[in-house]
């Protein structure tokens, strides 16, 4: 175990290089070490996984320099389930790319996918504040030129949105950190904790006015409203496994969310203590209906998964700002069930804009197409997924986050506007898979573009994967449970990385 | 001279807010810069204004500047730097590839900036 913690780190950064050094050779080596790497991080996933659910918090000094002078990584059962689900969702996208041999459209898209994965990883590890910002301009960098891979002027113009949100996000990020360094004189995220809870009175607000401005940044990485614009746009012009694995992305802000201020604005804070949740519920709250009307209004499939994707980020926030065990673990079990199957989702986006051809995947009426009945189950199949309707996954989380949400003082609020929302989308994807698989125009001849089967395994693969969500949702949803309460007992957070004793 | 670093921040960072609020590429990679450059003014100040005093321990130095944000500054200068050459290429190619340098990547009507 002792070096097993630092190891996702490592080898999507090895990756990288030994691909980028594969280039001397040819495009066939790159993928096959790509997709190599990706299972190998898998596999060390599933360890490490394993490893710590025995223990709570595994603590790795880097250069066993001890905290809070060195720089910290911490694994616990919360973030081992991300790096899990990045590794899977990873490969899931890779596999796409290679069939569809989308990686080959521009230079060197291997190279910044693993990147993506190291700088996605290292924020998940990270016990320290300003290694966070480090690694999220490490995952940043990357999906700016993963975002334009393969160009096009859509991708040219929302790309441009998307880097100029997120170099003002940073700016902000930098003006949070020196507020709090400032004032907290530590930048570890435990030591953090430890100060804050001895805080002067009269230095109470400045902390919490960068603690909010924290929020704000992670509410853009999120999209949280009203920091949601460039989401919609950037999801659906890029190329579908860059959009698959962006599903990840929104997470971080979310996971951010919960390890920051959770834990320095946790349980042991005093009188900020969880002073941030009343923001987050009502932003979520104001996301969610948002979201459900850009459900409503999208032009093309593509659009619609991203608004769906803000959907389910809305929901995630709602959970966590519901602010209890039960709900954050529903929060867990939803997270991981909506990365995955928006992922597939986006995929099959993919594959069907190829199948109809011109129409690509705008809401229009076309004659009919090839592989017709197929593609139509499977977008059923998502669609009853990532609504969150019984029997799969989505459901589960939905009632975990809702049953967690009886305690709430709002609850009435919580249940009204998430289950009018989903009615809303229910009704707007209904029309839409009928528009596409039901209305055709039977008087011209059909499109018959030729699509191997092979494209269809990716999809198969992560839909799989939510629903083995299913079969083990009592020992996931257990785990969950647990991971939870850890997430709430930021005093052991603090005793484990600090070395404290009592 | 907190003061004087206080206008000198305030100004570089209203100054970097008006200019992102312009529509035109070129602007708003200016804007971005103030804001880093505001934001770097900052970070250094978070570790206290000093004058004339080593950042590093020495034997029989009592007071010290905080190495600390100094470290800090550098790794958002370099991030800063890195971000800054990117744009300027995409904003390039934006330029290339819409035919202008409006950031909605279309001709804005008259009178409108």
């Amino acid at each position: 175990m002792s070096q097993m913690a630092v190891l996702p780190i490592l080898i999507p950064l090895f990756a990288a290089m030994a691909i980028l050094f594969a280039k001397m050779l040819n495009h066939k080596t790159q993928q096959a070490l790509s997709i190599l790497f990706s299972i190998m991080l898998i596999i060390i996933n599933v360890v490490v996984l394993f490893d710590v659910m025995t223990i709570n918090h595994f603590v790795y000094q880097l250069g066993d320099w001890e905290a809070p002078f060195g720089i910290t990584f911490v694994l616990d059962s919360f973030s081992a389930i991300m790096l899990l689900l990045t590794s899977l969702l990873a490969l899931g996208a890779l596999w796409y790319a290679v069939i569809r041999d989308i990686d080959g459209e521009g230079v060197n898209f291997h190279v910044l996918f693993h990147l993506q994965i190291f700088g996605l990883n290292g924020a998940f590890l990270t016990g320290d504040i300003f290694n966070l910002f480090v690694f999220f301009e490490v995952l940043l960098l990357a999906s700016y030129a993963l975002i334009l891979h393969g160009f096009g002027r859509e991708r040219t113009r929302f790309g441009m949105h998307y880097m100029i949100i997120n170099l003002v996000g940073s700016t902000l990020f930098l003006f949070g950190i020196g507020a709090l360094y400032g004032i907290l004189g530590t930048l570890n995220i435990a030591d953090m904790a430890l100060q804050v809870s001895t805080l002067e009175a009269e230095d109470r607000g400045v902390v919490a006015a960068a603690g909010l401005l924290l929020l704000v940044v992670f509410g853009l990485k999120a999209a949280m409203f009203p920091l949601y614009f460039w989401l919609p746009g950037a999801y659906s012009s890029t190329s579908a496994p860059v959009a698959a694995l962006f599903a990840i992305m929104t997470k971080v802000g979310i996971y951010s969310i919960i390890r920051v201020h959770g834990t320095i604005f946790g349980s042991e804070a005093g009188v900020l203590s969880f002073y941030h949740l009343p923001w987050v519920l009502g932003l979520g709250l104001i996301t969610i209906i948002l979201a459900a009307f850009g459900v409503m209004s999208s032009k093309g499939l593509k659009e619609q998964i991203a608004y769906l994707v803000l959907a389910s980020v809305a929901t995630l926030l709602i959970a966590v700002g519901i602010n209890t065990p039960a709900a954050l673990s529903g929060a867990i079990f939803y997270l991981m069930h909506s990365t995955l199957i928006a992922g597939g989702f986006f995929l099959y986006a993919g594959t069907l804009g190829v199948l109809r051809g011109e129409y690509s995947d705008k809401f229009v009426r076309t004659p009919n197409f090839k592989s017709i009945v197929l593609s139509g189950s499977i977008f059923f199949a998502f669609a009853v997924a990532i609504l969150g309707m019984p029997p799969l996954s989505g459901f589960f989380g939905k009632m975990m986050i809702l049953s967690g949400a009886l305690e709430s003082s709002y609850v009435w609020l919580i249940f009204t506007v998430m289950l009018s929302a989903s009615i809303l989308m229910i009704m707007s994807l209904t029309r839409a898979g009928s528009l596409m698989f039901y209305h055709i125009k039977d008087n011209e001849s059909s499109i018959s573009n030729p699509i191997s089967f092979a494209v269809y395994y990716p999809i198969f693969y992560l839909f799989s994967l939510a629903v083995m969500l299913v079969f083990f949702a009592n020992p996931i949803s257990k785990f969950t449970d647990q991971s939870a309460l850890m997430l709430y007992d930021a005093a052991s957070y603090i005793d484990k990385v600090l070395i404290r004793d009592n | 001279m907190e003061v004087l670093i206080a206008i000198i921040i305030a100004v570089l960072t209203g100054g970097g807010i008006f200019l992102l609020l312009k529509a035109r590429t070129f602007t708003i990679i200016l804007g971005l810069m103030m804001l880093a450059y505001a934001v770097n003014l900052f970070l250094f100040s978070m570790g206290r204004l000093h004058v004339n005093q080593p950042a590093i321990l020495l034997e029989g130095v009592e007071n010290f500047a905080d190495p600390l944000p100094q470290a800090l500054v550098l790794t958002a200068i370099v991030i800063s730097f890195g971000m800054t050459a990117f744009i300027i290429v995409l904003s390039l190619r934006a330029k290339f590839e819409l035919g202008n340098d409006h950031v909605d990547g279309t001709s804005p009507s008259k009178g409108e900036r």
